[in-house]
């Protein structure tokens, strides 16, 4: 059914719960377009690709523990890393952030009742469900799944390479996924120019909401390149065009020129959402404002212009790309990358600090992400990129930064939000165990795959000879992979028992500063009863918090403001206003 | 509508000197092709917005002392539940399934497509029950 959202008053309704009307259960499941039921569905299901992942993951690293093991064939080994990739790449890392949380956030950090399009939201779902189930399935197929990386390098993906039903099943997963991921890149930029509350200035949209539209437009830059490219390579496949194949007069590199266009912006439609992750919870945890608004804001879009002309740093070792440039604007690129950890270390400068779990989280993420960030500064060198090219030194680096972002960045935000979306929160140390055994394994993981790769250990490789010497090195990094396998497991027991013994969460635990924390947990249907006066970037600290306002801060910012207090502040009606106290933990 | 439509805007002009730059510095053409369209996606909506930001009468959401009430009212009809989007999702795996296996799924695909759109359609109209 339809329901007209109405605008919620300064003064709204009495807060009692809104009956339940409408299809439950599955019927509810299937039919909803209610952004909030979406981003649930998206968040379980890229979580449970996440685990698929991670299984594969630990497999891998089992095979790799002693030289010449045989516990998985070379061919499984293949298969093994390609679906580890694309799951953690494509059905996990994006659609978290911008299916599940993004989803569920945007309409509530602007004010507004939904998604500017809520049946466009619903089928973005059905065709990423669609698309990971079909990726997943290539592995019943005769021949098994792709295994041709998740980069799906031609000559290696044509027909006579990589035959089969699997490797097709992941090019139509891809384009399914990849219009799932547009639907929803339009439908966040959408809300967020079309739907802001009354006073939300784009200059006070929270950060994480103006990642997103960064992220959103990057989306529409870089999936329709990757499902041409999907297209022509499916065309090479089956009806013997040689748009790839030197054999009939095409470009093998082409197909890199076209994958790393889009690649290269994806790494930044990952990272993104999860820096505004941590920019949400940072600033919360820190009891301060952001450090830095506009530098933040104005450091995202430098992010997402530059992430456009770098692609080619993938692509030195094929000779022909042209090295000074694209050099250049990566090393570029890390400028804005560094205001934004200024400004990140400037918020929890002095900052009364709280340490909860997704404060713990948070801070991982910077520590790790600086880290692929510098090695990634290494590899944006040609000269060291030829000496390490394929080794276990970009494995490293790149779980760096995915594993930084997506994970450690990615569960800070699950933390944070998770109360606000179920309406109950975990607990406290069993998300601290698990964030201590995830820092500590993947470093002990990740660590020793940087000097295997300086001592020239490959990717991609089933097998290595004991007379190379890396099996030690291997040895920890397998048992680091133990102790992340541990880390998840306690985050799932940390779930299934909020689940099974829930304690209520209030809608405002952390005493947060912007307006998904000023309607119930989990929030009524469209959002919002009322909302407090948006006269800064952290509205409902503001109401809150009185004795340090707005008006103090925008004195700062733009010289005096009226005496009087904006009309709409605070008035008696609220003055019961949405805060829940900050200590109901 | 202003700040939305220099954000696009501002993508476009990169876009512009980012593809030139490359143009002359490396003459490949893929990637030129593919800046140059960077630039296009900036400059389409993003010149539109800017067009259409000087006609419209001032949104409260980009006034910073707007209040609550001076929006009050109707924000717009959102469905909250149709069944709709799960039989297109559904149609579209059916349609593109055939690029690994037999055509035969494309056949019910397209009739299942067809049926969404109507059935968008007819509940658009009617407001919509299920
Ligand atoms: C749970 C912890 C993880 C472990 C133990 C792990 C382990 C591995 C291993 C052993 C490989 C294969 C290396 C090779 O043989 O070349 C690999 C590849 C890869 N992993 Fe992970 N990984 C983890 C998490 C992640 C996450 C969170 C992401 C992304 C969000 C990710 C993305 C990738 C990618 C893109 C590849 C390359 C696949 C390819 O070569 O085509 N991994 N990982
Ligand atoms: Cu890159």
């Amino acid at each position: 059914m339809t329901l007209i959202a109405e605008r919620p008053g300064v003064v709204g309704h009495p807060d009692e719960p809104e009956h339940e009307h409408g299809p439950t259960g599955i019927m509810k499941w299937i039919t909803s377009t209610d952004h909030k039921v979406i981003g649930k569905s998206y968040l379980i299901t890229s979580l449970v690709f996440f685990c698929m992942a991670g299984i594969m993951a630990i497999m891998m690293r089992t095979q790799l523990v002693s030289p010449d093991n045989t516990i998985v064939s070379q061919h499984t080994y293949n298969e093994l890393f390609t679906m580890h990739g694309s799951l953690m790449l494509y059905l996990f890392a994006g659609p978290f952030a911008f299916g599940g949380v993004a989803n569920y956030l945007v309409p509530l950090q602007v004010g507004a009742p939904d998604m500017a399009f809520p049946r466009l939201n619903a089928l973005s779902y059905w065709l990423y469900l669609g698309g990971g189930v079909t990726m997943i399935a290539g592995f019943l197929t005769v021949g098994g799944a792709a295994d041709f990386g998740w980069v799906a390098y031609a000559p290696l993906s044509d027909a006579v390479n990589s035959p089969g039903a699997g490797p097709d099943m992941w090019i139509v997963a891809l384009l399914l996924t990849g219009f799932s991921a547009i639907f929803t890149g339009v439908n966040i930029v959408t809300t967020v120019f079309y739907l802001r509350a009354p006073g939300m200035t784009m200059f006070r949209v929270p950060i994480f909401t103006w990642n997103m539209v960064v992220t959103g437009i990057l989306i529409l830059l870089a999936f329709p390149v990757l499902t041409a490219a999907l297209v022509m390579l499916w065309a090479d496949r089956h009806l013997g065009t040689h748009i790839y194949s030197v054999a009939g007069g095409g470009v093998p590199v082409l197909w890199q020129n076209l994958f790393w266009f889009f690649g290269h912006p994806e790494v930044y439609i990952l990272a993104l959402p999860y820096f505004g992750m941590v920019t949400e919870v940072l600033p919360v945890f820190s009891r301060k404002p952001v450090f830095g608004y506009r530098g933040m804001v104005f450091a995202t879009i430098a992010i997402g212009a530059l992430s456009t002309s770098v692609w080619a740093h993938h692509m030195f070792t094929t000779g022909v790309v042209l090295l000074p440039f694209f050099s250049l604007m990566s090393y570029l690129i890390a400028v804005p990358t560094g205001i934004k950890f200024f400004n990140w270390i400037g918020t929890m400068w002095r900052g009364s600090l709280k340490f909860d779990t997704p404060m713990l989280f948070a801070v991982g993420f910077l520590i790790v992400f600086l880290f692929g960030g510098v090695t990634g500064i290494f590899l944006a060198s040609p000269p060291i990129d030829f000496a390490t090219h394929d080794t276990y030194f970009v494995v490293a680096h790149f779980h760096e930064v995915l594993f930084g972002s997506a994970v450690f960045g990615g569960f800070s935000g699950l933390y944070y939000w998770y109360p606000k979306m179920f309406g109950r929160m975990l607990r406290e140390s069993l998300g601290k165990a698990s964030f201590w055994f995830m820092f500590v394994g993947f470093w002990v993981t990740f660590m020793p795959q940087y000097l295997l790769g300086l001592h020239g250990m490959p990717r991609r490789i089933a097998e290595y000879s004991a007379s190379t010497g890396w099996t030690t090195l291997n040895r920890v990094s397998t048992a680091g992979s133990y102790l992340l396998f541990i880390a998840v497991a306690i985050m799932v027991v940390n779930a299934y028992v909020s689940w099974r013994r829930p304690i209520q969460a209030p809608a405002n635990p952390w005493d947060g500063h912007t307006l998904e924390w000023a309607t119930s947990s989990p929030p009524p249907h469209h959002n919002f009863y009322r909302l407090p006066p948006i006269r800064s970037e952290r509205p409902l600290w503001d109401f809150n918090h009185p004795e340090h306002t707005v008006r103090k801060y925008e004195e700062q910012r733009h010289g005096a403001v009226p005496a009087v207090a904006p009309a709409g502040a605070a008035p008696a009606g609220v003055a019961a206003g949405p805060s829940d106290g900050g200590d109901a933990r | 509508m202003k700040t939305e439509s220099y954000l696009l805007l501002l993508f476009a002009a990169f876009g512009a000197v980012i593809c030139a730059v490359y143009w002359f510095t490396s003459y490949e053409d893929a990637g030129t092709v593919m800046l140059a369209a960077f630039g296009l996606l900036g400059l389409l909506p993003g010149g539109y917005y800017f067009w259409w930001s000087r006609r419209m009468t001032p949104r409260p959401e980009d006034d910073p002392e707007a209040t609550h009430a001076q929006a009050a009212g109707v924000v717009g009809a959102f469905p909250s539940t149709s069944i709709w989007p799960f039989v297109l999702g559904l149609a579209a795996l059916l349609v593109a399934l055939p690029l690994v296996f037999g055509f035969w799924t494309a056949i019910l695909g397209f009739t299942l497509a067809i049926s969404a759109v109507i059935g968008v359609i007819v509940e658009s109209r009617r407001g919509g029950v299920l």
